[in-house]
């Protein structure tokens, strides 16, 4: 089959990935700069016999494809900073009742409703901590057209493997933005599905973790009739007030990330072997400062670049290896430091952090991140 | 062992339930699983949805696919499933202020979808979970903890607004007329599209002491006294109307149904293709 | 998680059937019985007279607690 080479925007990349892996539903509610997915997603599902509807409300998009999701259909929904704080309840359900489902947030400016048309990343610390108590969750973080398109696949993946809610924090400019792009033929694409149960509906106890923490999941009305709530539930999925009940199944839910970091966190890095000075950044801003390492190279600056694909969970191992062999980590963001708190908790005591922060609307450019560089050389 | 309709539609093991004595929830429920049984429906295609409250307890107890889901979001929810697999029967099981106050707007989408999903709203007229504050079907003047000196506001008419939001069945019947509950909940499952039941249920412990209405049998007295049959009210007079409320069946105009709508398209773009 | 033997603590008075230990007291069936076959005793439902009991229901269809219902009608073969 001919290569297909195509000029699409990020949000088009995006409901491309979640096709591909699988989405067969979509609720959501318009918001900028999230609307083209919605609008695409509505074009598309009905074509390979999924479904999509508009609800009232993005509290309600959210509960729709939880519903969806139980019934055995890959789900999604997309959204910006408003709409993903109406979504946090319901997401912290999904995190409960370990239900698979995809968020996508391209972010703008915030707060309230701020810069609706323009990127920022100040939903960072909110995609970890949006919604109330110890719960689960994973964030993935695109920088291209084409990344968006893998980390759908890969969102899809990770939430249908683990039933952890996954998010794809993306912004503005990453989502409106248009790429030429080279998409890979499904074939070559590893799809995830998750796991059923083989068992009599008599024996099944639909929250009994398997060794990864997992328990099987049978999709509503398909013979097993079970019972699913946000409450604190043992593993016959029924309400408990026992204290050991609640502590087991709290850390069972942290742990399925805990357990499986390995598999779940990636990052990009380049220059790192020699490197004297390492930027860390993700999302939109990395792009600037792939130039800024290459100005500041081209000036004889041993300048490293670390990327993390998956801002939660971070990965802490991999940043606090490389903070032993720099003198200073510089982390760009469009926010007024919120990722940098991760790179500072796990490397004050070890390297120099520096920030570079923009909330004006405005993407950070390289030469903000060479300038910044040289004043700490 | 219980009666043979627990038997059949209730998990047994689950029994006793929570709620209070004399509270209508129970008497609801049963009706529920009398008008499923009616209805023959397959309880492996019956998924039943609710949110947070009192009334939103009683899928745990019932021998279904049940969701037990976030305060006022059960209609969403419920919306969700439906659309995936419109060849399940949704029931959606609310209570007044889950369905009416934080889950209102959810209510009246539902309703203007005519999606297939059969609601009943436990009325009790009070939040009763979480210790007896007015809801937004508390009658005025009536009392809560939230309204100590009165409540001043307005309490919806439910049925009207289900079904001046679109619902294509629409029926109110209380706990003390349970045999009616049945029959119209399960015209309700019939209707394709939006069913909502309004299900007046007693709460003696709020409710009921809050506003001086005595005990359990003096609520269901007062439903079976102040009660009227819609279909009988149209011969009586306005003085002998004086005071009552109506039951019954209030509307049944079948329209088209929201998922099958989709599956038109769905269908059509095939075609196209 | 071994499902409670349900079977246990009932009372069956031939044309009706009490399970006092899902019985709240609440009294509506008392109330509502038409011929006035039932009574309370310390918060529990109890036959005051199974004759006059004419297995119409109207205990079963209003109990909350589903502790009381109509046993075997009398032309109904034991299954």
């Amino acid at each position: 089959m001919k290569r297909k080479h195509r000029l699409m925007q990020g949000n088009e990349a995006c409901v491309e990935g979640a096709i591909a892996a699988g989405m067969k539903f979509y609720a959501g509610y318009p918001i900028t700069p999230s609307t083209e997915i919605a609008e695409i997603s509505a074009e598309k599902l009905p074509l390979v016999g999924g479904k999509f509807i508009q609800m009232e409300d993005e509290i309600a998009g959210m509960a729709a494809i939880i519903g969806a999701s139980l019934t055995g259909l890959k789900s999604m929904t997309a959204t910006s900073g408003p709409g993903f704080s109406l979504k946090q309840e319901n997401i912290g359900y999904a995190a409960i009742a370990e239900i698979p489902c995809v968020i996508v947030n391209v972010q703008r400016g915030g707060p309230s409703t701020g810069l609706p048309t323009s990127p920022a990343q100040g939903d960072v610390m909110q995609a970890r901590w949006g919604t109330h108590g110890d719960h689960p969750i994973i964030a993935l973080t695109p920088s291209s057209v084409r990344e968006t398109f893998d980390l759908t696949v890969r969102a899809f993946n990770l939430t249908e493997k683990y039933r952890v809610p996954v998010i794809l924090l993306m912004d503005e400019v990453i989502g409106h933005m248009r790429e030429k792009v080279e998409l890979p033929d499904p074939s070559e694409l590893t799809i995830i599905d998750r796991k059923r149960p083989t068992c009599s509906s008599e024996d099944y106890l639909p929250f009994m973790p398997e060794a990864d923490l997992v328990p099987p999941m049978a999709d509503f009305c398909t013979g097993y009739r079970y019972h699913v709530t946000g409450l604190i539930h043992d593993e016959t999925g029924f309400p408990s007030n026992s204290y050991q009940v609640a502590d087991q199944l709290i850390r069972r839910l942290m742990d399925k990330i805990e357990m499986h970091k390995e598999d779940i966190i990636t990052w990009e890095e380049e220059n790192t072997e020699d490197a004297e000075i390492l930027l860390l950044a993700y999302g939109c801003t990395a792009r600037a400062a792939k130039a800024a390492v290459k100005a500041l190279r081209s000036k004889g600056v041993k300048v490293g670049f670390f990327r993390p694909i998956t801002i939660w969970p971070f990965p802490e191992e991999r940043v606090r290896e490389l903070a032993e062999k720099v003198k200073t980590i510089v982390v760009p963001e469009m926010n007024l430091g919120q990722l940098v708190l991760e790179v500072e908790r796990l490397c004050n005591n070890v390297t120099k952090v520096e920030r570079v922060n923009k909330i004006n609307g405005e993407i950070i450019y390289p030469e903000e991140i060479i300038r910044k560089v040289e004043e700490v050389l | 062992m219980p009666s043979a309709l627990v038997e059949k539609y209730f998990r047994a093991d689950k029994l006793p339930q929570i709620w209070c004595p004399g509270c209508g929830h129970g008497i609801v429920t049963r009706a529920i699983a009398a008008a499923i049984e009616k209805a023959g429906l397959d309880k492996d295609k019956v998924c039943v949805v609710s949110g947070i409250g009192c009334s939103s307890r009683a899928p745990g107890y019932l021998d279904f696919n049940t969701l037990h889901t976030t305060h006022g979001r059960a209609l969403a929810f419920a919306t969700g499933v439906k659309l995936a697999h419109p060849e399940l029967k949704v029931i959606v099981i609310t209570g007044d202020g889950d369905c009416t106050a934080i889950g209102g707007n959810h209510f009246i989408h539902a309703c203007r979808r005519n999606i297939g999903i059969t609601t009943i709203l436990y009325n009790n007229n009070i939040y009763g979970m979480t210790g007896g504050q007015y809801s937004p079907t508390t009658p005025k003047f009536e009392k809560g903890t939230t309204a100590p000196y009165g409540n001043i506001d307005k309490a919806f008419d439910v049925c009207n607004l289900a079904s001046s939001a679109g619902a294509t069945y629409v029926g109110r019947s209380t706990a003390y007329h349970a045999a009616l509950l049945t029959s119209l909940v399960q015209n309700g499952l019939n209707n394709d599209g939006f069913s909502l039941i309004e299900a007046i249920s007693g709460c003696p412990t709020y409710y009921g002491r809050k506003n001086k209405k005595g005990d359990a049998v003096n609520m269901m007295e007062w439903y079976k006294n102040h009660a009227v049959n819609i279909a009988a009210a149209s011969k009586m007079t306005p003085e002998a109307l004086e005071g009552k409320f109506l039951i019954g069946e209030f509307k049944n105009s079948p329209e088209p149904e929201y998922t099958s709508e989709y599956q038109k398209i769905i269908d059509r773009m095939k075609k196209e293709r | 998680m071994e499902k409670k033997d349900v079977k246990a603590g009932e009372i069956d008075h031939g044309k009706l059937v009490i399970k006092p230990a899902w019985c709240k007291g609440c009294g509506i069936c008392v109330a509502f019985c038409p011929v006035k076959a039932l009574a309370l005793e310390n918060d529990k439902v109890v036959v005051a007279d199974i004759d006059k009991c004419t297995q119409c229901g109207m205990c079963e269809l209003r109990c909350p607690d589903f502790a009381i219902y109509v046993g075997r009608r009398k032309n109904e073969k034991k299954a």
